[in-house]
């Protein structure tokens, strides 16, 4: 057995290694890496679909399904995939004006989280643990068979995520002309869906169900705000999810407080500094100076 | 007034015969004939609900005439036709949407295409292209968001022109803006029509407008269509015709145009 030491010292670098030492710790960041960088991605698209509602309601609807596999002793991650998929399909089948129904995705939310606590109350045994669990992450419970499933998931997603880019940028920023051009967008909008519900679904373990937004939404609405091409906001979504994941888990480490919280935190902190600086600076010139510029002689 | 344009020969690009068209089985309009060549400016003109966007889907393949036949190019027309560009009505982009006009514009050629090739700058060379045509150069990396609307107007117009068509299809794209970028836009159109050869359909609220550019007519009302030059359509008895009760064209000593005796007068003189 080797030993590995708990206390902090003002030697980052050893605290790092004291960190990674850990078998427990090595497979939370093994997951939390795959996560930010899956999350990074697929929430770039969400916040510019405006979907962000939309994802939160399947994720509620993954802890109906979670809680459902807790009780009949089945994977919680099975019921994730299971409850998500299915409220990701429906949402999507609902039609590319879905983020306008907010009142009837807020109404299967509140009936899927009150299904989730049935299922949970029926189940005798470690009732909170199980509840606490999927609500609000337990991302140093993550076992290496965890790990290795979410090297599957995160590889499919983002080879899924390949296959669509184009597409589905089209379509996120000029749906009409996307549609009148001859893209499926029902199949596109539903494939849209399928990623987000399994990346919703690995990502529950690292934040939880309640927590999802900090990895899934808010590195990617900051990013919009650092890059305006997509290819780089969608590299500084995954930044900004890796660095609130690595430094949420240094910071649990050594505190007594949960990796959940941290990397809320974190990313609202810095989201709430960028949003700070922009609007107090700005990047762009004032829009002035581009009024006064003639457009090119266009009598032609 | 109306300028002819004589080099409009040729095979055209745009036929229809006895075509009718609507929903659910009731016509919106019917009987409706014309045939436009190339680098026709061709202004569509009606009331409201008078089937003006129908004709449009009916063009683009998302809507199936109800009777009659048309050819786009010599064929049926099809969803996902390459050759025509389209800008849709009441086109907005949401404010907060911190994207590049580049990356829209590139989409309109790329977007169609699965896969992700970072390294591929055809369709980067493409868009800038079509920005430049679309008197947009300027735009090229500022934010969708935080255009006006005309600024916007030229991002669609370069987004339709990026893949090269032969047909660009504008609806109500002079709704929003003020007299000068109207002016602005219309010029711009022209000096597409003109130089690269399209024919452009351009749906339009005020007539007067167009009246210097456009060469063709299409003036839909009352369930049905009269196709011509705008000194054919724009007459007193053209439209009395069309309309089926009294109306009078009247014209001011610039040229200005309007039409008296309907709900709604779809010239003022300014």
């Amino acid at each position: 057995m080797i030993y590995c030491p708990t206390g902090f010292s003002p030697n980052l670098l050893l605290d790092v290694q004291n960190v990674w030492c850990w078998s427990f710790m090595q497979q939370a960041i093994e997951a939390g890496t795959l996560t930010a960088v899956v999350a990074g991605v697929v929430g770039y698209f969400v916040v510019l679909r405006r979907s962000a509602f939309t994802a939160h309601a399947f994720s509620e609807i993954g802890f109906a399904g979670a809680a459902w596999a807790v009780l009949y002793n089945i994977q919680p991650i099975v019921g994730l995939l299971l409850g998500s998929n299915l409220g990701g399909v429906a949402i999507a089948l609902l039609g590319p004006r879905a983020k306008n129904r907010d009142t009837q995705i807020g109404i299967v939310l509140a009936f899927s989280l009150g299904l989730g606590l049935l299922f949970l109350s029926l189940y005798t045994t470690g009732y909170s643990t199980q509840t606490y669990a999927i609500l609000f992450g337990e991302i140093t419970g993550v076992s290496t068979g965890q790990v290795l499933e979410t090297v599957g998931a995160s590889a499919a997603i983002l080879v899924g995520m390949g296959l669509i880019y184009r597409p589905l940028l089209f379509s996120s920023l000029d749906e009409d002309v996307a549609e009148a051009k001859g893209m499926p967008m029902l199949p596109l909008g539903i494939a849209f869906m399928v990623l987000v519900a399994v990346a919703v679904s690995f990502a529950v373990q690292v934040t939880g169900v309640l927590l999802i937004f900090s990895l899934m939404v808010t590195p990617a609405a900051t990013a919009l705000y650092l890059a305006k091409k997509p290819s780089r906001a969608i590299v500084a979504s995954v930044v900004i999810a890796l660095a609130a994941t690595w430094l949420g888990l240094f910071l649990a480490f050594y505190t007594p407080y949960p990796v959940s919280f941290y990397i809320t935190g974190e990313v609202f902190a810095f989201y709430l500094f960028v949003r700070f600086v922009y609007a107090r600076f700005g990047w762009e010139k004032a829009p002035t100076s581009t009024l006064l510029r003639r457009p090119r002689d266009l009598s032609g | 007034m109306a300028r002819a344009i004589e080099e409009s020969g040729g095979p055209s690009l745009l036929e229809a015969t006895g075509l009718s068209a609507g929903y659910e089985g009731k016509a919106v309009w019917e009987d409706a004939s014309f045939s436009f060549g190339r680098g026709e400016f061709v202004g569509i003109l009606g009331p409201n609900g008078a089937g003006k966007t129908t004709l449009f889907r009916v063009l683009l393949g998302l809507q199936r005439p109800m009777g009659g036949t048309v050819r786009i190019f010599g064929e049926s027309p099809r969803r996902g036709n390459p050759r025509i560009g389209y800008v849709p009505q009441r086109h907005t982009i949401d404010t907060d949407t911190n994207v590049e006009c580049l990356e829209l514009v590139r989409l309109g050629l790329s977007g169609t295409r699965w896969g992700f090739n970072p390294l591929s700058h055809a369709d980067a060379e493409a868009a800038e292209r079509a920005l430049e045509a679309a008197g947009a150069e300027y735009l090229a990396h500022r934010r969708l968001g935080a255009l006006s609307g005309g600024e916007l107007q030229r991002i669609f117009l370069a987004e339709a022109l990026v893949s090269d068509p032969d047909v660009l299809l504008l609806d109500e794209p002079l709704s929003n803006l003020d007299i000068r970028r109207e002016t602005e836009l219309l010029h711009l159109v022209n000096s597409v029509v003109r130089t690269r050869k399209v024919t452009a359909l351009l749906i339009a609220h005020n007539i007067n407008p167009l009246l210097p550019h456009m060469n063709e007519v299409v003036y839909l009302a009352n369930g049905k269509m009269v196709t011509g030059t705008p000194s054919q359509v724009l007459t007193s008895e053209s439209l009395t015709r069309l309309y089926g009760v009294q109306v009078e064209v009247l014209k001011d000593p610039h040229g200005n145009v309007a039409i008296i005796g309907v709900e709604e007068h779809h010239g003022d003189i300014p």
